[in-house]
């Protein structure tokens, strides 16, 4: 009852002093609303990698040669004595397709220019299997993916990505056209549909057969990659412990390669958003604190200003608690409400980013909360030393302050 | 009603101990009306801080109704200030921003009354003192006189038992200054007991009992004849 009068005085005190008050948590605003702002942007950036790398399937690994990312500095040379995988594991993995794994679908390419009449453009140009667009969940738009047929006789017929297909025909009906990919001719048969893998973009390549891409392109029977799927998301572990086996035997060494899956993928993502989250809570954190001080500042000064009325309500019988417990509201009142301002801020930026386009924003709720707890409890605890001050005060000494 | 016994107050000014009072022993009985006189630095204001619980003694013994006051903690005097002490300042010591009414409740939510009980007794204390017409004023919109007024009926909304004044009247011309002493007389004979500050000869003659102070003690006390 007494305290609900604290507080009435308290937000009487700070509507009498509404630019000061404003002013005062300005700090707290910035802070608490580019925080939900950015948490948002990146939260939504990470969902839609998140919901892309997870349309491609859960139950899918990949293989690569160990090599590729352990030798960041080498030069042209010693990368091209970097060992690839080849069509001996590819095979090897291939026949143990049985209780855990489903399907082996090998990518062997290398980057080339692409030329349609007068059009070139340079993409990867991807020599795969049959089983691809079911392994990516990847569908033709017109025309077909590649047949099993077609790879057995080793022939010359593309699969353009949208992106590609987009590039040289731009708009006009690239099925049955011929195109040359390199110093070779192909037919078209398809175009796929556009697809994200991450940041990567998937519709910015060509697929061809795999042996033509070995034959004509490569001149090796390396591979690139082999994607793996196991028969089901339970069995993935089990999957690549059976691929871990075999390529072990093989290569002779377990360095020699690595497998990867979607989790694994989708885990790296996370860890770098949480990564960013964690800066960002950093940079709350200094905010925070500097509006804290802002707000410690600003109640000194109006304690010292305040020092008489201190006086005369306490002469009138105001005890400590009372007096301790006004000011104390009145630093919690201008951080909360600072935070609130803050909270609605950043929700207005971040849905006018996404209005805009390019981004997608999610506001988290926990971000919105804690922010706001922790304006919160910034005021309790930068107003505790101002208000004890003003608390202690001895009324006499208050009473004779000019 | 009020025993002191023994008391001293002293400044540790440096090396110097300043003796704000000294050996001062005082009754004082219901329904007085005591003027206390002296030159200026010879403690009358430390005495009535005393007297009003804003300050402890330094030594010495201060009964107030009953209740041992001189070694309680800031808390217990706020509580003992609130029951049974009404100040009167020469400066008034309104809250600028407060109406008079608002001035008036002060007291009581110190002392946790209900909203409603507050207003009506702050009204009916702003009445007693001629106030009814600018209890929704505030302070800076008031003359001397009645900002005066304001601080009487907000020293009265509690219903202390003793009324101290330190030179209510210092800061008033002639004329209010009697205005606000007749309100005193009138307080006097409702049986309140008053005890003022001044070192204004025409208005220590209008109390019963007359004090002096002279370098911290009390050097008169005489009982005086009121013709008026
Ligand atoms: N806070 C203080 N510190 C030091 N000396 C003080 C203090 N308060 C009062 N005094 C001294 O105590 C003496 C009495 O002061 P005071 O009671 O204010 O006198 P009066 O009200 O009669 O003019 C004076 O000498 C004054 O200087
Ligand atoms: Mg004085």
């Amino acid at each position: 009852m007494i305290f609900l009068e604290s507080c009435k005085m308290a937000l009487a005190s700070l509507l009498s002093n509404k630019l000061r008050s404003l002013l005062t948590m300005l700090g707290i605003i910035i802070g608490v609303s580019s925080v939900v702002t950015m948490i948002s942007v990146g939260q939504g950036a990470q969902k839609s990698v998140t919901s892309q790398i997870g349309s491609l399937g859960s139950n899918v690994l990949y293989v690569n040669s160990g090599r590729v990312a352990a030798m960041p500095g080498a030069s042209q040379g010693a990368r091209g004595a970097t060992q690839l995988l080849t069509m001996a594991e590819y095979e090897l993995i291939r026949q143990a397709k049985g209780d855990l794994i489903q399907d082996v679908v090998p990518e062997a390419g290398t980057q080339s220019t692409v030329q349609f009449g007068k059009t070139t453009t340079t993409t990867t140009v991807t020599g795969t299997t049959a089983d691809y667009a079911r392994v990516r969940n990847f569908k033709a738009t017109s025309g077909r993916f590649l047949k099993e047929q077609e790879v057995t006789n080793r022939e010359n017929v593309a699969v353009l990505g949208s992106t590609v297909a987009d590039d040289l025909f731009a708009g006009a009906n690239p099925l049955g056209q011929k195109i040359r990919v390199g110093r070779e001719a192909f037919t078209v048969i398809g175009v796929m549909e556009a697809k994200k893998s991450g940041p990567q973009d998937l519709g910015d390549q060509i697929f061809i057969p795999l042996t033509t891409a070995q034959k004509r392109l490569t001149g090796s029977n390396g591979i690139k990659q082999i994607i793996v799927t196991a028969v089901s998301a339970e069995k993935m572990d089990s999957a690549q412990g059976q691929i871990e086996k075999i390529l072990t035997r093989k290569l002779g060494s377990a360095e020699k390669f690595t497998i990867r899956n979607q989790q694994d993928i989708i885990e790296t993502v996370q860890s770098t958003t949480e990564t960013l989250t964690l800066l960002l809570a950093g940079i709350t954190g200094i905010s925070l604190l500097v509006g804290g001080i802002g707000i410690m500042n600003i109640m000194l000064v109006s304690v010292t200003e305040r020092t008489r009325e201190i006086g005369i309500r306490k002469a009138l019988g105001a005890k400590q608690k009372h007096i301790l417990f006004q000011f104390l509201v009145e630093s919690t009142t201008l951080s909360s409400l600072g935070g609130l301002i803050g909270v609605l801020v950043g929700i207005g930026a971040s849905s006018l980013i996404a209005s805009l386009g390019q981004w997608t924003t999610s506001i988290s709720p926990a971000s919105v909360l804690i922010s706001f707890g922790f304006s919160s409890l910034v005021g309790v605890f930068f107003g505790i030393y101002p208000a004890k001050r003003a608390a202690s005060l001895h009324p006499i000494d208050a009473l004779r302050y000019e | 009603m009020i025993t002191l016994q023994g008391i001293y107050k002293t400044y540790q000014m440096g090396a110097e101990t300043v003796y704000a009072l000294r050996d001062v022993d005082l009754q004082i009985g219901e329904n007085e009306f005591i003027a206390i006189i002296g030159p200026s630095g010879s403690g009358k204001t430390t005495m009535m801080n005393i007297l009003g619980c804003l300050d402890t003694p330094t030594t010495g013994c201060y009964e107030l109704a009953g209740e041992e006051v001189s070694q309680l903690d800031d808390d217990q005097l706020a509580d003992v200030r609130n029951r049974h002490i009404g100040f009167i300042y020469q400066s008034f010591n309104l809250l600028p921003k407060l109406t008079a009414l608002q001035n008036v409740e002060l007291p009581m939510i110190y002392a946790g009354a209900p909203a409603v009980e507050r207003r009506q007794r702050a009204e009916q204390a702003l009445i007693n003192v001629g106030l009814k017409e600018r209890m929704h004023h505030l302070p800076t919109e008031m003359s001397g006189g009645q900002r005066q007024r304001v601080a009487i009926a907000r020293a009265l909304v509690n219903n202390p038992v003793i009324l101290l004044a330190d030179e209510p009247t210092g800061n008033l011309d002639t004329k209010t200054g009697e205005e606000i002493m007749a309100l005193f007389h009138r307080l006097h004979r409702e049986g309140k007991t008053i005890v003022l500050v001044t070192h204004e000869p025409e208005i220590s003659r209008q109390a019963r009992r007359i004090i002096t102070f002279r370098d911290g003690q009390i050097v008169a006390d005489q009982m005086n004849e009121v013709t008026s």
